[in-house]
Formats: C-alpha cells, structure tokens, sequence
C-alpha cells in the first residue's frame, strides 16, 4: 500500500482527535486550576518511588480483593502492551505502510503479536467478567451506581470489547490473505476459517473495516475519557504523585488560623494596630470549604481521579452501617460540581457567575458529613491515594467556623474544652483525683 | 511534675494521662494499671496533673481549627516550660496529635504508645513476664484507627498479647483493614447519624466471631465502644475488655 487519499483522512482524523482531546483535558487541568495553591513537591524520591509501586505497579489494586485486582491487572497490562501495536498502526496509517515492523523484527515480530493477542483474549474475559460483576452479579459496591455511573463503567468495558475483538478479528482477515507480511498468529489464526470463504478483494476491504474501526475506536475512546470516570487512566499517576505523605492521623494544620492564635497568646500584640502604611489589606479567606474553589487543587484532582469503583465507601465504617455517608460521593459530587462550575465559566466569558448553590448542601449534605469518624478507611482502601477525609474535614471546618453550625454535642464538647481543658464537664483541678485512688 | 522541677529533679518521660484516662473511671483503671508498670519498671516519669489539658483532638477532628490551636499552644508551653523531651501516653489520639500535629507549631518530642513503650521496657528487661493468667487464653486484638492507619503502628501491641503466652485471634478485618468502633473524628461526644446498625456493635460482632476469651483494645474510647458493644451482646459479663496495660499488669499480678 502507498501514501492516498486514505492517509490524508487518517492524518486529518488523527490531528482532530488529538486537538479535540487537549481542549477537553485543558478545560479539565483549568477546573483543577480553580482549587487553591496547595505545595507537594516535596520529598521528590519518595513520590517517585510511591508513584512506581502503586499506580505503575497497581499495589493497592491486588490487596485484599484478589478477583477485581488480578483482571484489573489483565486490562491495565493490555492497555500497556497492545499500545505499542497501537504505535505501529498510527505510523502505517500515516505513511501508507503496512505492518512496518514486520520486516525489521523478523521473527520476533510475531512472538510480540502472538503475545498481544494471547493478552487480547484475557482483556476479553476480563471485561466479561466485570460487566457480570456490574451486571449480574452486581458485586455490593455497584448496587448503589445508578444512571450515568452505572452506564458509564458499562460503556468502557463494551468499548473495550470491541476495539479487541477488532484487532483479533483484523488477524484472522490478513490469515486469509495471501500477501500477508506476518502470521497467521495464534488466536487470529484460529478465528481465520471464519473469513475463508472470501476473494481477495473482499478480504482486502474487511481488512481496511477492523483496521479502522480499532483505531478510530481508539481514538474515540480517548476523547470519551474526559467525560468519563475512565480518565483515572491517565491522572491516577500524578494523583499517586502528589498524594499524602504524611502519617494517615497527621491533618494540617491551618495556617491562617495559627496566625490568629498567636496574635492572640502574644502579650505584646497590639490589637488596635493598623496595618503599616501602604500594604493591601486582603479580604479574610473563607475557614474551610463550602464550595469547590474553597477546596486545594490536589483535592480536586482526586475527584477527577475518581474512577468510583467503591473500595472507599465498601470499607467506611459510617456507609457499612447505613449511614448516608460514603467517600465515593463525596468524591462524584466534587467533581459534578467542579464541572458545573467550569461550564458556568465557560458560558460567562471565563467568569464564574454566582448560581446560587454550593458543594455543602446542594450536593453534600451535612448529615453525610457528620457521620464521618475520621477512621481513614476509605484512604486506606483507594488504589489510587484520593483523600475524601480531607475534604470532609475542611467542609466540617467551614461548618464549624464559618456558621457555628456544630451540633448541641459537639458544641456542648468544645465549650468543655474551652472551660476546663476537657471534652468532659470536669474540672481541671480534679485531674489527679486518680492518684489517690487506689 | 510542678513538685519534681521545685526539688530540682527532672523525669525520663512525662507519661501524657489524657482525659480519659484523668477522668473517665474505667479509662482511670488503664491509668492505674499502667502506671503499676511504670514503678515495676523503675522508669523515672510524672504527670502534668491539674496542668495537663485536652490535646484539642476531638476540637480539631470536630472542625474547629482555633480551639485546637489555643490547645495546642497553651500546651507547648507548659510541655516546653517543663523541658519536656520524651512523651508516653496510653491514648492514641493523644499520640497522634503530640507526635504528628504538635512538631509544626513548635511542640516537638519523642513520643510513644505505651504499647510500645512496655514493649521496650520488655526488650531492655527492665519487667518480664511469664505464664500468667492468659497463658493459653484467645485473645482477640481490635486496631484503633489512630495508632494502626493513622500511624502504622499493628505489630507493638501484637507482640505484648504474644508475650503473655496467649492465642492471639484475628478478626476479619484487622491491622490496615481494621474496622473502626465508631468513637474517633468526635463520635465519642455526639449520637451517631440514623443508620441501620450502630459502629461499636458491629465492631463488637466481629470480635465475638473469633470466639475470644478477652478483647484486647489499645485505646480509652475503643474501649468504651467495645465495652458497650458487649453489653449489646449475650457475652455481658463473660467477656471483658481489657487494655494492653491491664493485661500485663495482670500477669505480673501488680
């Protein structure tokens, strides 16, 4: 085959494709953009090294749920390997050539394709196997997706389907074919008699179907990634990345209220002072998060990097017991209403026009929020370090110091605090009575 | 700890008491049994008494960042005016707040469990234990959320239920995937959202399943949760639970 008219529209497709996937990613990394400046460059070998093991080497996916960890494996090994035929199929599509590494890799060239293929059939079953546990099934963290979630896992795992049996059944074609550069290959070869009854030219057309239809397939899939869970395919890396390195109980302190706090235990403070001349006096930032801008960049991250497959809300205590509360809403509902945000900004000219709701109560509830027991099960279990705790704990902290809004408990625990240095209603003073009682 | 610096003297470690274990009088009980360990073992410690004050750990997990703060502050300064270096405590709330939240605002000490502290008082033979009355027993461990995922820490607490020569039985979920009680985050002071079943009781069910003899718990309010959780249950009375401290006190009969 030589450079025509089928290149040209393989280039166009290819450079629309790509155009079309870097606007949505840009209107995803300018969303990400809108949540405050939050620093997690540090300890860059450590990131590294946690990026490697967890989202390259999928560490967190295999514990403790062996069925969904070995087939997530199967797909995520897959999508790695096949990609590199994928290499070869956008070289051929651009310059007219077919198959170009044949030639060059001899042999080894149809060890690789046996391989991919051999890998080809095990992505097959284990996108079978999951729409049976979405489905059929219906493992217990799936049973609450509904709507668009639930049709959404369904539609990546069909897509997938599809784009293998493509290249498979693209195989089997150039079987038959008898200016074939390589194979038969091993499975491909096995489906061949399916296509052995046709002439030359009609096998030569079905050969130019699979083949488009698995690229343009991959390409389309791309472009359904930002609108998709699926995206986690790509930020699960730096969300590893830039995820806590903290111990799991070590929450941050905020920085804005320390400053008030010191002010105010410094004898030598002066609270009438003006501030020197000439400097601006900002508007006090909002304690906490009410709404998604209220949030750091990394915690908005996380809820694009949600990919909601439940382990987080499966393993919470507060959800396992029926409470309303569940870490992977908490997530869903952050990023529905960053995209919301982002459309508004979209449609007023890069300006975020006042619509009248919030994350808290428009999308969480203060119900969910309270239930939480700060246990970090649901960072534990997520395979990719989102952290829902911190956002429920910075919308607690918008409760808490922004309305005054904690409950009669609480506030009753915190006056006691403020009283007399315990939760409890005790005096300070009766602290030792255990000494003497023997 | 005010006498000891007016006769000049200074402790090895100040042993944090925490609210529970100052005013809560099954919690006072833990106190107690883990200071009947501290004077077997000769350590050199005291307590801030009337001066110790809540570390602000159920203010800050509650969302009220200023409490927590004025806490925080007004105890690094008396931990430091008292030259505090090292800190043991038997709550892990208060372990986790000392060893984790305090460093950034200047609080910065070696802080210990006493899980693990009694375990290196152990190592370094200062008390021994052998037989005792859980010689042989099933002890079931529950992991309190701010001493094994908040900080790691699964296998000091392991070791002291091993060292009584006791079956150590595991539940389900354990270690980093051990269920919570249902106190920490503030819990403790406020009545659960409505649900279908209560933290502490589903927590206690698991224990139960192991068919232990005791429920060992490392934590004040993992504690009160399983206590109550028992009592929920048919094995009131029959089933008690203990923290580590009280176990070792128990089998060196102190």
């Amino acid at each position: 085959m030589h450079f025509g008219i089928q290149n040209i529209i393989f280039i166009v497709v290819l450079i629309a494709a790509f155009a079309l996937f870097g606007r949505s990613f840009s209107k995803i990394w300018r969303n990400i953009k809108l949540g405050k400046d939050k620093n997690r460059s540090d300890r860059k070998s450590e990131r590294w090294a946690l990026m490697t093991r967890v989202a390259f080497g999928q560490s967190k996916m295999v514990k403790r749920r062996a069925v969904a960890g070995f087939f997530h494996v199967v797909i995520y090994a897959g999508f790695l390997l096949i990609n590199i035929e994928v290499a070869e199929i956008l070289i051929d599509g651009i310059f007219g050539t077919h198959r170009i590494f044949a030639e060059p890799l001899g042999g080894l060239y149809d060890v690789a394709i046996n391989f991919f293929e051999i890998l080809a059939v095990l992505v097959i079953i284990a996108c079978l196997v999951f729409l049976y546990r979405r489905n059929v099934s219906v493992v217990p963290r799936f049973k609450d997706l509904t709507g668009w979630a639930k049709k959404d896992g369904n539609n990546i795992l069909i897509i997938e389907l599809v784009l293998m049996t493509a290249l498979l059944l693209l195989g089997a074609v150039e079987a038959n074919l008898p200016d074939a550069k390589a194979g038969p290959w091993l499975i491909s070869g096995m489906l061949a008699p399916m296509f052995s009854g046709f002439s030359v030219e009609s096998l030569h057309t079905m050969e130019r179907i699979f083949w488009w239809a698995h690229i343009v397939g991959i390409l389309a899939f791309l472009n359904y990634l930002p609108y998709s869970k699926h995206f986690h395919i790509i930020l699960a890396f730096p969300n590893v990345w830039y995820s806590k390195l903290e111990p799991k109980g070590q929450f941050t302190n905020m920085e804005s209220v320390k400053k008030e706090v010191e002010l105010m235990m410094d004898p030598n403070a002066d609270p009438f002072a003006a501030p020197p001349e000439g400097t601006e006096v900002a508007t006090p930032e909002r304690f906490g998060a009410k709404d998604v801008m209220d949030l750091n960049w990394v915690q908005l991250m996380n809820s694009y990097a949600c990919t909601e497959c439940g382990r987080c809300t499966d393993s919470c205590p507060a959800n396992q017991t029926g409470k309303k509360l569940s870490p992977r809403k908490i997530m869903m509902d952050t990023r529905d209403r960053l995209e919301e945000v982002g459309k508004n900004i979209d449609a007023n000219k890069g300006e975020f026009k006042e619509d009248g709701k919030t994350l808290i109560d428009d999308f969480i509830t203060r119900e969910e929020l309270w239930a939480c027991t700060t246990c970090n099960a649901c960072t534990e279990a997520c395979p990719v370090n989102i952290d829902p705790l911190s956002i429920i704990m910075d919308m607690r902290r918008y409760l808490v110091m922004e309305e005054s809004a904690a409950n009669q408990a609480l506030n009753g625990m915190m006056s006691n605090i403020e009283n007399n240095g315990a939760p409890w209603a005790y005096p300070a003073a009766d602290r030792g009575n255990w000494i003497n009682e023997a | 700890m005010a006498e000891l610096m007016a006769s000049g003297a200074k402790p090895d470690v100040l042993f944090w008491v925490g609210c529970a274990g100052s005013f809560d009088d099954r919690a006072k009980k833990i106190t107690k049994a883990f200071v009947k360990i501290l004077n077997k073992a000769g350590v050199n410690f005291a307590v801030l008494g009337a001066e110790e004050s809540c570390t602000g750990d159920p203010a800050k997990r509650a969302g009220n960042e200023f409490l927590f703060m004025m806490q925080a502050m007004a105890n690094i300064q008396v931990l430091d005016a008292y030259e505090v270096t090292q800190i043991v405590t038997t709550c892990p709330h208060c372990f986790n707040t000392l060893a984790n939240e305090y460093p950034e605002l200047g609080g910065k000490y070696k802080v210990m469990h006493h899980t693990t502290f009694i375990n290196n008082l152990l190592k370094d033979g200062k008390i021994s234990i052998s037989g005792g009355p859980y010689k042989g027993k099933r002890i079931t461990y529950h992991d309190p959320c701010y001493l094994g995922r908040a900080n790691g820490i699964y296998e000091a607490p392991r070791e002291l239920i091993q060292k009584l020569d006791a079956e150590l039985v595991e539940m389900r979920r354990c270690k980093s995937n051990g269920l919570c009680c249902g106190a920490g985050g503030a819990q403790m002071f406020k009545e659960p959202e409505p649900g279908k079943k209560d933290i502490n009781v589903e927590r206690t069910e698991e224990a139960i399943e192991t068919k232990p003899d005791v429920i060992a718990a490392g934590c004040p309010f993992c504690n009160t949760m399983m206590t109550d959780g028992v009592k929920n249950s048919e094995r009131e009375g029959s089933l008690p639970v203990l923290d580590l401290a009280e176990l070792i006190a128990e089998a060196q009969d102190l």
